[in-house]
């Protein structure tokens, strides 16, 4: 029984350490073919638009009612003890340093990592990504660093939005319903405003877009075993690629604001 | 008149696969594969299904690596050499695959232009005009040309599948079950065009097939896998006359014989 339970334990740390090992592989070749030409323009186009320009009505809408529930929550705190007049400050760092980058990177690893995992594995099984390499197109760069690279650009704009909606969503709720004064609202926004703020939001999606595009990549391009390996590469990219943002996200304010 | 005597040049195998073996896991799928295939030569690869036919031309590829033997296109080991060499010998090589792995995203004459508009960087215009020759040769029209793939049949997809791996005017085909899935008249016609455009490019053809009907047809010489080697080759003209037992049950298709099929899952 003891042996038994050893041996499961093996098997689960090495299964483990494989996995991280190719993923580690996979991220450094990634890398490597994204600063190596030949460079497919046109590939990397679409994917600027499909990660960019497709996902902001759903990052927009989260970050605007996250700032909105984010000022009333707030406000039902601090009324306590008399301290309503922080709403605009907590609203300010709450979105920018984690709201926004969280939110926007759970909904694209929802959108976007499983769209990548779904596609790719649909070219594996159906024999694509075998046919690009017997037309001597290395799928990695064509397939592979466009989605990465896009996907570390276009977050980081992603959020920037994110930011001001999520901000505009707290002054929304602070003036409309809890009857703040405009002016003084978004004075004091302004004046709390640090650009390490905006600039910690932003490195977190750069990493967040790498982590979903990566974590959808991979799946995809090594699923195995027809639709039902499809679907299972589909859930696998979404949740490894959910866990290790808020993984990272703490990671990374950790790093930023080491308190 | 010795003066005039040619010396006899040994042939150089345009293909040679020696010794060449692919397991995964415990299951052991080709365990040493030995063949010469010959410029200008159409060889057919025949065996059952499991037999390991798709992971000898997965293996001749590059997309497979195996465990032991070499494979070698003109001299050079695929596996061995580096990223540009394998590029430069795979832009040689043309692919028909089982379901034509044409790529969804792409129309058809995207996919039959793929590496001329990707590799080459030939104009669109160009390129276009070549896939549609390509697509004429293959017996469509430029209408089927601006279709995407999800709305075509499978005799139609097979085509443009033929018409991509012809584009770049290849020196060696290699076809992945050319026939299964269409119907016996379709079948035929996509023998045709296979027999018609190897001839017509003068290339080095390698199928694999458990059709026998399209193998008598395409082949040069026929070689048959069972348990991870290649058991027997020979000429059409001799597959009938063989007493092999185990080629004499596959063409005839019985189920008497040496060849037990494993029906245990």
């Amino acid at each position: 029984m003891r042996f038994q339970f050893i041996n499961m334990m093996g098997r689960v740390l090495l299964h483990f350490f494989q996995a991280t090992g190719a993923l580690g592989i996979f991220g450094a070749k990634t890398l490597y073919h994204c600063f190596v030409p030949p460079f497919y323009g046109k590939a990397f186009l679409r994917q600027l638009i499909e990660i960019g320009f497709y996902s902001l009505p759903v990052v927009a809408l989260t970050t605007l009612f996250a700032g909105m529930v984010i000022a009333l929550q707030t406000y039902t705190g601090f009324a306590q003890i008399s301290a309503e007049g922080a709403v605009s400050l907590v609203v300010l760092i709450a979105v920018t340093r984690e709201l926004a980058p969280v939110m926007a990177g759970l909904m694209v690893a929802g959108r976007i990592g499983a769209a990548m995992a779904a596609e790719l594995g649909t070219m594996r099984v159906t024999e694509q990504i075998d046919a690009l390499v017997t037309l001597s197109t290395n799928p990695f760069k064509y397939l592979i660093a466009p989605r990465v690279l896009a996907g570390v650009l276009m977050m980081p704009v992603l959020v920037f939005i994110g930011d001001i909606l999520g901000v505009c969503g707290g002054y929304l709720i602070g003036v409309y319903k809890l009857e703040f004064n405009a002016t003084t609202y978004l004075m004091n926004t302004w004046e709390y405003l640090k650009p390490m703020d905006i600039v910690s939001g932003l490195t977190k999606a750069a990493v967040f877009g790498f982590i979903i595009t990566l974590m959808g990549c991979y799946n995809g391009f090594y699923s195995k075993g027809g639709a039902q390996g499809v679907g299972r590469a589909t859930t696998n990219a979404v949740v490894s690629a959910s866990i290790l943002i808020l993984i990272f996200n703490y990671i990374l304010t950790e790093l930023f604001f080491n308190v | 008149m010795a003066f005039f005597k040619r010396v006899k040049q040994p042939l150089i195998p345009k293909i040679k696969l020696s010794g060449v073996s692919k397991s995964f896991g415990s299951k052991n799928v080709l365990s040493g594969v030995d063949l010469e295939i010959f410029p200008g030569e159409s060889v057919v690869i025949i065996g059952g299904s499991g037999t390991g036919k798709s992971v000898t031309l997965k293996c001749i590829l590059g997309l497979l690596t195996p465990d032991a033997g070499r494979v070698e296109i003109d001299g050079v080991d695929l596996a061995a050499a580096s990223t540009v060499q394998a590029e430069t010998l795979r832009a040689q090589i043309g692919m028909l695959f089982q379901s034509g792995a044409l790529f969804d995203s792409l129309n058809v004459w995207e996919n039959v232009a793929f590496s001329l508009l990707q590799n080459q960087k030939m104009s669109r215009r160009q390129a276009r005009e070549i896939a549609l020759q390509k697509l004429a040769q293959v017996g469509l029209s430029a209408e089927a040309a601006e279709v995407y793939p999800a709305d075509l049949s499978g005799g139609m997809k097979k085509r443009v599948g033929l018409a991509r791996a012809i584009a770049t005017n290849p020196n060696v085909i290699f076809f992945d079950e050319p026939t299964t899935g269409l119907d016996p008249i379709m079948s035929d016609v996509i023998n045709d065009l296979i027999v018609s455009t190897v001839k017509t490019l003068g290339a080095t053809a390698l199928t694999i097939t458990h059709d026998m009907s399209s193998a008598r047809k395409i082949a040069d010489r026929i070689a048959m896998l069972y348990q991870g080697k290649i058991i027997w080759t020979g000429t059409v003209k001799e597959l009938d006359k063989t007493d092999n037992p185990y080629v004499r049950q596959f063409v005839a298709g019985s189920a008497e014989g040496p060849i037990q099929m494993d029906l245990k899952a």
